[in-house]
């Protein structure tokens, strides 16, 4: 899950990072109080999950509370690459000596995790890492021995951080590995990490995304959820325990079993949709090994629930399950339904008694249900069925 | 022959009194696995029928192992307890752990990856988040379906368990010296290039399948192995064309980054490496078919 810059910054402030005082507002009124109370030139700073938030004018300056108002009404409702703006953080606007990069992150090819660090912060890491690669140091960390005030001196001179800030960079260093950590971060970026005038370093911006395998150690991260942003289809799904993705045009509903060939199945429809109106997958859904009627059902629900979908693929390879139990649950599901099921559904069952799955299907003789006998010629006539809805 | 599991393999089953240890314990030994012990703190020196037959629990992995003689263990401890089992196999030098376990956070794969390396890469790991492996009519460590496919002579190896499955489907009728699913996570054991060079090595394995999926650039470094490395024929499939950016697919390392990871890019670097991809996996499997039919 990826934070916001305000709520990673305030798990950086419950683990003692410095970082500015501020609060986050919906509304530009509350931003003009937010500013009077901070008696400071104030950064409005639109919160949105993605990057280049100061080119798309989500990130302003304003010296009065009633500029901060100003600048935050223009800010709010913005459209950041298809981000819409509901909320700013007003936080103190600081005097920037210098801009330093600095990362902790998971590091999938060496099964490890990496540091990186430089003195050149401020611009897109990207960019940086392709253009001066020798300015953006790399350092793994053992996850074991983790990440101690000497550790982070290396850190910090392999990033040529200058040395009179040398030592309180480490020390920061120090209190974001206790973030990465404690959290169970995958990634803890800041970007810029800045030094002030008086020589004080500071997070003055900072991303977050946080494991969601460790949500079961972490009772508060559940708060951290934004459900205004989410996809209402996936929080329905997420409420019944579904793992389920919703995707951008696309017309035929996907149900399957294991998430390799969930997404193989997508691939398969969308390939048969370039021969039948260019329809397209509507979204991922995997109902896991299990394939129960419940849980069918729960899945068929969610689906029908999309104006977008004109027909629905479903694609279970009986391995733990038996194809015949997957047949029941798909009979089941549509009783549960009732009149709920209104678009035709395209089966094909492989695997563990795939005759017995099938002969299910045939007796219930379901008139929205089609039977096909393999994955590529059941995405095909998916697709046929969503292009001519 | 087959790869890291075979008939003699001794197998015991960590957290074996679970509902899920139990139904797969009780499977593995329906298609033939000598599962001779299981392993649980709590309840050391009783047992559990399974299959009609009583297996010992153990207190520890180390008992086990000097009791029996396992020279592997299967876990289906949950996610919480998942670290500390796995630090106790590599510990007990037990030379086969396969994970079973979905949804173990990051932070402690990494640390028990670690720990192992540390240790000196005595137990290979395989998974975590994985359906493990079998070698057909030898052994099963895990919770592959053993009536799938029968023993042959391709080589599979998948990031994914559902797509084993499908791929051994689709080849059954010339079956497999041993299949292993190596798991979604973004930190895993046993990588795909572990399997390729176990399975050039195999005499039994004539050619291999290798399934990958988006996310990270594990399909990209085996390309480059099975360029330098790699004499037997291979065909492979990837995951995941219509995946978006950003967006998980069900899989923990399943995520597209930027240009990094996307299926294309995997696609085009196995193709470059000689391999043979198909677009979808029955496409995927007919190459292979004629693979075998030239050979």
């Amino acid at each position: 899950m990826d934070l916001y810059e305000y709520q990673a910054k305030d798990l950086f402030a419950a683990h003692g990072v410095p970082v500015l005082p501020g609060r986050t507002v919906e509304t530009a009124a509350d931003a003009k109080v937010v500013a009077s109370e901070l008696g400071t030139a104030v950064v409005v700073k639109a919160q949105v999950k993605t990057g280049g938030r100061g080119k798309a004018g989500g990130v302003k300056l304003a010296q009065t509370p009633d500029e901060a108002e100003q600048k935050a009404e223009a800010i709010l409702g913005l459209d950041i690459k298809g981000h819409t703006v509901h909320r700013v953080l007003v936080t103190e606007a600081s005097d920037i000596a210098e801009e330093y990069y600095f990362s902790f992150l998971l590091d999938r090819s060496n099964r490890t995790f990496l540091a990186m660090c430089s003195a050149e912060g401020g611009m897109e890491i990207e960019e940086l890492a392709v253009e001066r690669p020798e300015a953006l140091a790399r350092i793994p960390i053992d996850p074991i021995a983790g990440v101690d005030k000497a550790k982070a001196d290396e850190i910090v001179a392999a990033g040529k951080i200058p040395a009179a800030v040398a030592d309180e960079a480490a020390q920061v260093i120090v209190k974001l590995w206790d973030t990465f950590v404690a959290e169970d971060a995958t990634l803890v970026e800041v970007n810029p990490l800045v030094r002030d005038p008086e020589g004080k370093v500071i997070a003055l911006d900072g991303k977050v995304t946080l494991d969601e395998n460790a949500e079961f150690r972490h009772e508060a991260h559940k708060g951290l959820v934004d459900e205004r942003t989410e996809n209402p289809l996936e929080a329905k799904a997420k409420a019944k325990g579904l793992n389920y993705v919703k995707l951008d045009d696309g017309q035929v509903g996907i149900i399957g079993n294991g998430a390799g060939l969930v997404m193989s199945t997508l691939d398969v429809v969308a390939y048969a949709g370039e021969k039948h109106g260019k329809v397209k997958p509507a979204n991922f859904l995997d109902i896991g090994g299990g394939a129960s009627a419940d849980i069918m059902a729960a899945g068929l629900d969610v689906i029908l629930g999309d104006d977008d979908v004109k027909s629905v693929f479903v694609n279970v390879f009986g391995g733990i399950t038996s194809c015949d139990a997957v047949a029941n649950g798909i009979v089941e599901a549509l009783k549960i339904l009732g009149d709920g099921a209104t678009k035709p559904l395209v089966v094909r069952l492989d695997g563990n008694n795939v005759e017995e799955g099938r002969q299910i299907l045939a007796d219930a003789n379901h008139p929205l249900v089609t039977v096909v006998g393999t994955m590529d010629d059941a995405a095909d006539k998916a697709a046929e069925l969503a292009a001519g809805a | 022959m087959s790869i890291f599991l075979n008939e003699n393999s001794k197998v015991i089953v960590q957290g074996i009194t679970g509902g899920e240890g139990t139904k797969h314990a009780t499977k593995m030994l329906a298609s033939g696995t000598n599962i001779v012990g299981g392993v649980n703190a709590r309840k050391a020196g009783t047992s559990v029928a399974i299959g009609g037959q009583d297996v010992t629990v153990y207190g520890t992995v180390e008992e086990a192992m000097k009791e029996t003689g396992a020279d592997v263990s299967v876990l289906f401890v949950p996610p919480k307890f998942a670290k500390d089992a796995v630090i106790e196999a590599v510990d007990a030098q037990i030379g086969l752990a396969v994970v079973i376990t979905e949804g173990i956070p990051v932070h402690d794969s990494a640390y028990f990856w670690a720990h192992a390396s540390a240790k000196g890469n005595r137990t290979r790991i395989i998974g975590p988040n994985c359906p493990g492996i079998i070698s057909p009519g030898k052994s099963n460590a895990g919770i592959i379906p053993a009536n799938i496919a029968g023993p042959g002579k391709i080589g599979l190896v998948s990031k994914s368990g559902t797509l084993t499955y499908q791929m051994m489907y689709e080849l059954r009728e010339i079956g497999f010296s041993t299949a292993i699913g190596i798991g979604g996570d973004p930190v895993i054991g046993t990588t795909h290039i572990d399997a390729l060079e176990a399975f050039e090595a195999d005499p039994e394995t004539e050619a291999i399948v290798m399934i990958g999926e988006i996310g990270g650039d594990a399909e990209e470094r085996a390309a480059d192995f099975i360029k330098a490395n790699v004499t037997k024929p291979v065909a492979g499939y990837v995951a995941g064309f219509t995946a978006p950016e950003g967006k998980t697919m069900g899989h923990a390392g399943a995520i597209v980054s930027g240009s990094a990871g996307t299926a294309q890019a995997k696609k085009e670097a196995l193709e470059a490496a000689g391999v043979k991809v198909g677009k979808t996996p029955s496409e995927t499997a007919a190459l292979m078919k004629e693979i075998i039919g030239s050979n």
